[in-house]
């Protein structure tokens, strides 16, 4: 009954073939993939752990079928950048040493990685609310929002 | 020569802290452990400082029961004012011995020495000698002695200095660094069946449905009323135990009502009763009487990962890999409670996301273990559902604290008594309580009643009790209750955020009776110098008016107090907003904790506390109706992005000291008081009873 499911990840195409087309995608990035950098916090989408871009859209993967992804270009955190060559944002959280137990930080960085795609100048407030659905427990908060302000004002510098 | 921090004096052996097997290393051992809170930095910056090594030679290795000083638990602000004092004395004492068989080895004296990047210059001239060219001249298993000479304010490079997190690139890239990452060959995925309380046995399990839900392979292990689901396929695992909660029966189950959540609840149940200070006096001779109460609920931790942990049992040795507080006393519960030698468990400590105190890290390995031993040589992972946490992990005990004072003609309190119920904030495992799966697994040894923290580390439910103001007369009536609806055990600060917004409440409602300034009032009942320099210095930050009138919802408020009374020392003022709900605004906090190794690192903790404390004050209570009613992020909400004020921190004196003083939990306690003053300044009316809830506030703007 084993099901093949096609996607590009992070830019690569990816064939995965399962039992349960109802598996949930983050238990494909992580179990399958060996992707870790989305993690999961609840398994409920409340707390945003799980977020990656599904065509350029913000989503929580941990209640997601994989069936639902099929054939879509997604995004994980590990997509974003890499220590020698960081994305903006992984460079201000960096410098704003923006976390503490860190365990949010994947899903706060796609959920940011978005806005800033759809509007580089956010204010503060606005930020702060497209973060609304990223549960931070350790409150690491106001670190996260200069860090994104940061990025954004770095981004609008490089694409002007 | 100076006294041995205590944790270097309970493993004095230089070797458990220091070692240069590797040409150009030096790795470091703490019992420390990370939780987020970027203490394997500050142990770093120690070392290097202490040692004159770079910081990118030292390697910190943490938490693992072999090889490795044993400090108990990485809790209650002490890993700088405790750990952090015992490594820079082993690192100095290190420092003294290489020295002295430098001095040998070139044939000079010891004073003509300095030592840079690990290497031994003579008069500033390199001498040829290194730590690693000595490393087998010198004998690093000898007692430490305190005769090496710590580092002068003006000497060190690297304490006091802002230097980046080593975990935090990890975290940002992605990297698989947390425990719920590890995969290990041959490992099976494992979820509890939870045993819904402790007396809860078995009755029938319908496991042809759990197989259907699980809509993959599982099996079942079963010990007496711990049953679990184990599989290779981790969905189908996680199918199965969640579907189990409706097709396995219990009885004895016992059904916590709303009433029971309440801290009010406590008062006329069974207690331990403990009275410290002198007796209370039965007549107030001519002084006015001040008597409020205020309260608290349960609290849970919350942690934005549900527990996992890890384990295997392999030719009679078992291996565990856990996120919890504190390896060595979690080995000796698991020993106790697997009936094992101490000897053939290994412990090792790896990441979870911030736990902030006791919360399910314990048991789901413990749960881990009881399934390994079941089926040896195969690695089991365990983790624990989001509902299992929130309705499982321990709670924060509830409290009811009831403040008498006496005032003297200035309005002043000259006698002062905190009269306290709480159950007991020590439920951890390494104080004789049980690991979750121990009250469901056979033939366990009962259980000596628990204890709550003594006093000599801080207390518990009495912690920050004991105003540090210039009161004559002061003294605590403990009421330990013994048995509560929810199991309860450690969370952040324990119980210094209830006392603390009892006592700073009371002492603003105080300073409203006197007619003085809130700020005022607290100086004038203050001589420490350093609290008065943190309480001026809030004031000018937030440019605070005296007897600036509040009301038509706008309000702010000040709090104060050393943590502990032997910790940091913190005032917060508050700027905030009331309608029916509570808007913060801004918060202002100045704190002294004495040497800060990593100021940025300091203040990151800092502001966790406060946001985490207006999140308790705001919205936060464990609701019960028939069981835990607060069982995911909607039934228990915590502050959100576009809730958090904005918050300004100042650190006085930061470097220029000796003696560190826990920063971690200084402003849990703080915030919530001066959030309390802010909403009474706001409204004109006093609430008592945490948290401040929309329906609290419409009820007591209500009554007026
Ligand atoms: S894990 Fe997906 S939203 Fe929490
Ligand atoms: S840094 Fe720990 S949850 Fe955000």
């Amino acid at each position: 009954m084993a099901k093949t499911f096609d996607f590009t990840v992070n830019g690569k195409p990816i064939t995965v073939t399962l039992d349960n087309e109802e598996t949930p995608l983050l238990d494909v990035l992580r179990n399958e993939l060996g992707l870790m950098g989305t993690r999961f916090g609840c398994g409920l989408e409340q707390c945003g752990c799980c977020m990656a871009l599904i065509d350029g859209q913000p989503e929580k993967c941990c209640a997601k079928p994989v069936w639902s992804a099929a054939g879509k270009s997604i995004t994980t955190v590990e997509g974003l950048g890499t220590p020698a060559l960081p994305h903006p944002l992984q460079q201000a959280f960096l410098d704003e040493q923006a976390g503490q137990c860190g365990y949010c930080l994947s899903g706060i960085l796609i959920s940011a990685k978005a806005l800033l795609a759809k509007n580089p100048s956010p204010t503060r407030a606005e930020i702060a609310l497209a973060l609304d659905g990223n549960i931070c427990r350790c409150g690491s908060h106001n670190r996260i929002l200069r860090a994104v302000e940061k990025a954004a004002a770095v981004m609008r510098g490089i694409h002007p | 020569m100076n006294a041995l921090p205590g944790p270097l004096n309970d493993n004095p052996r230089l070797d458990l802290w220091v070692s240069f097997a590797e040409t150009g290393k030096v790795v470091v051992n703490t019992g420390r452990v990370e939780l987020g809170q970027g203490v394997l930095t500050a142990m770093a910056q120690i070392a290097s400082d202490e040692l004159d090594v770079d910081m990118a030679s030292v390697m910190v290795r943490s938490g693992v029961t072999d090889n490795m000083p044993n400090e108990g638990y990485t809790a209650g602000s002490q890993s700088i004012q405790m750990g952090g004092q015992a490594m820079a004395q082993a690192c100095a004492d290190v420092r003294a011995l290489f020295l002295e068989q430098a001095a040998k080895a070139i044939g000079c004296n010891a004073n003509e020495l300095t030592v840079r990047g690990g290497k031994f210059l003579r008069n500033g001239a390199l001498s040829g000698q290194d730590y690693w060219t000595l490393n087998g001249a010198v004998d690093l298993a000898v007692n430490a002695t305190g005769r090496g000479q710590r580092k002068a304010i003006g000497e060190r490079a690297h304490i006091g200095r802002n230097d980046a997190r080593t975990d935090l690139p990890g975290k940002l890239f992605g990297e698989p660094v947390f425990i719920h990452d590890m995969r290990l060959a041959g490992m099976k995925h494992a979820r509890v069946v939870r045993q819904p309380n402790k007396d809860a046995t078995i009755g029938a399990i319908d496991e042809a449905a759990i197989r259907r839900a699980a809509k993959g392979d599982i099996a079942f292990v079963r010990s007496g009323d711990f049953l679990a689901i184990v599989g290779d396929d981790e969905p189908a695992v996680e199918r199965a135990g969640a579907a189990a909660v409706n097709h396995v029966t219990w009885t004895n189950v016992e059904m916590p009502t709303p009433l029971q959540q309440e801290a009010n609840w406590l008062v006329q149940r069974p207690v331990i009763d403990c009275l410290l200070g002198s007796p209370e006096p039965s007549d107030a001779q001519g002084r006015e009487r001040f008597e409020a109460t205020y309260s608290r609920g349960y609290l849970a931790h919350a942690s934005i990962s549900p527990s996992c942990g890890l384990a295997e049992y392999r030719d009679g040795h078992l291996t565990v890999w856990t996120h919890c507080q504190g390896v060595f006393p979690l080995r000796g519960a698991l020993a106790r409670m697997l009936k094992l030698d101490a000897k053939a468990i290994t412990v090792h400590h790896v990441q979870g996301s911030g736990c902030y105190g006791h919360n399910g890290a314990d048991d789901a390995t413990a749960d881990a273990a009881v399934i390994a031993m079941q089926m040896p040589g195969t690695p089991i992972r365990i983790r624990w559902r989001r509902e299992e946490e929130f309705v499982h992990e321990p709670k924060s005990p509830a409290m009811l604290v009831k403040v008498r004072a006496l005032l003297d003609a200035d309005g002043k309190p000259s006698d002062w008594t905190a009269e306290i119920w709480s159950g007991n904030h020590n439920g951890r495992p390494g104080g004789g309580n049980a690991l979750l799966a121990g009250y469901a697994l056979p033939d366990q040894e009962p259980f000596p009643q628990a204890n709550d923290v003594p006093e000599a580390a801080g207390g518990g439910a009495t912690r920050n009790a004991d105003p540090l103001y210039d009161i004559a007369d002061k003294r605590i009536i403990h009421h330990m209750v013994t048995e509560t609806p929810v199991r309860v055990s450690a969370l952040r600060g324990l119980g210094a955020m209830p006392n603390v917004f009892a006592l700073e409440c009371a002492i603003d409602e105080l300073a409203g009776r006197a007619g003085v300034d809130p700020v005022a009032y607290r100086l004038s009942i203050t001589s420490d110098p350093r609290a008065r320099a943190v309480i001026e210095k809030v004031a000018v930050m937030s440019n605070w008016q005296a007897n600036a009138s509040g009301g038509a919802g706008r309000g702010r408020g000040i709090a104060f107090s050393r943590y502990k009374n032997r910790a940091a020392y913190a005032a917060i003022i508050v700027d905030l907003e009331v309608d029916e709900e509570i808007r913060l605004h801004r918060i202002w906090c100045a704190t002294d904790g004495g040497l800060i190794v990593n100021p940025d690192g300091a203040i990151n903790q800092l502001e966790g506390g406060v946001i985490q404390s207006a999140s308790w004050v705001l919205k936060e209570q464990v609701r019960l109706d028939g069981g835990t009613a607060s069982f995911d992020w909607e039934t228990y909400p915590v502050l959100k992005f576009s809730e958090v004020p904005m918050i300004d921190i100042v650190l006085i004196n930061p470097t220029n000291s000796d003696v560190p003083l826990g920063v971690g939990e200084a402003t849990a306690g703080p915030t919530a008081a001066a959030i309390g003053n802010a909403v009474s300044h706001a409204l004109g009316i006093r609430l008592r009873d945490l948290p401040l809830t929309r329906e609290r506030i419409m009820a007591a703007l209500l009554q007026e």
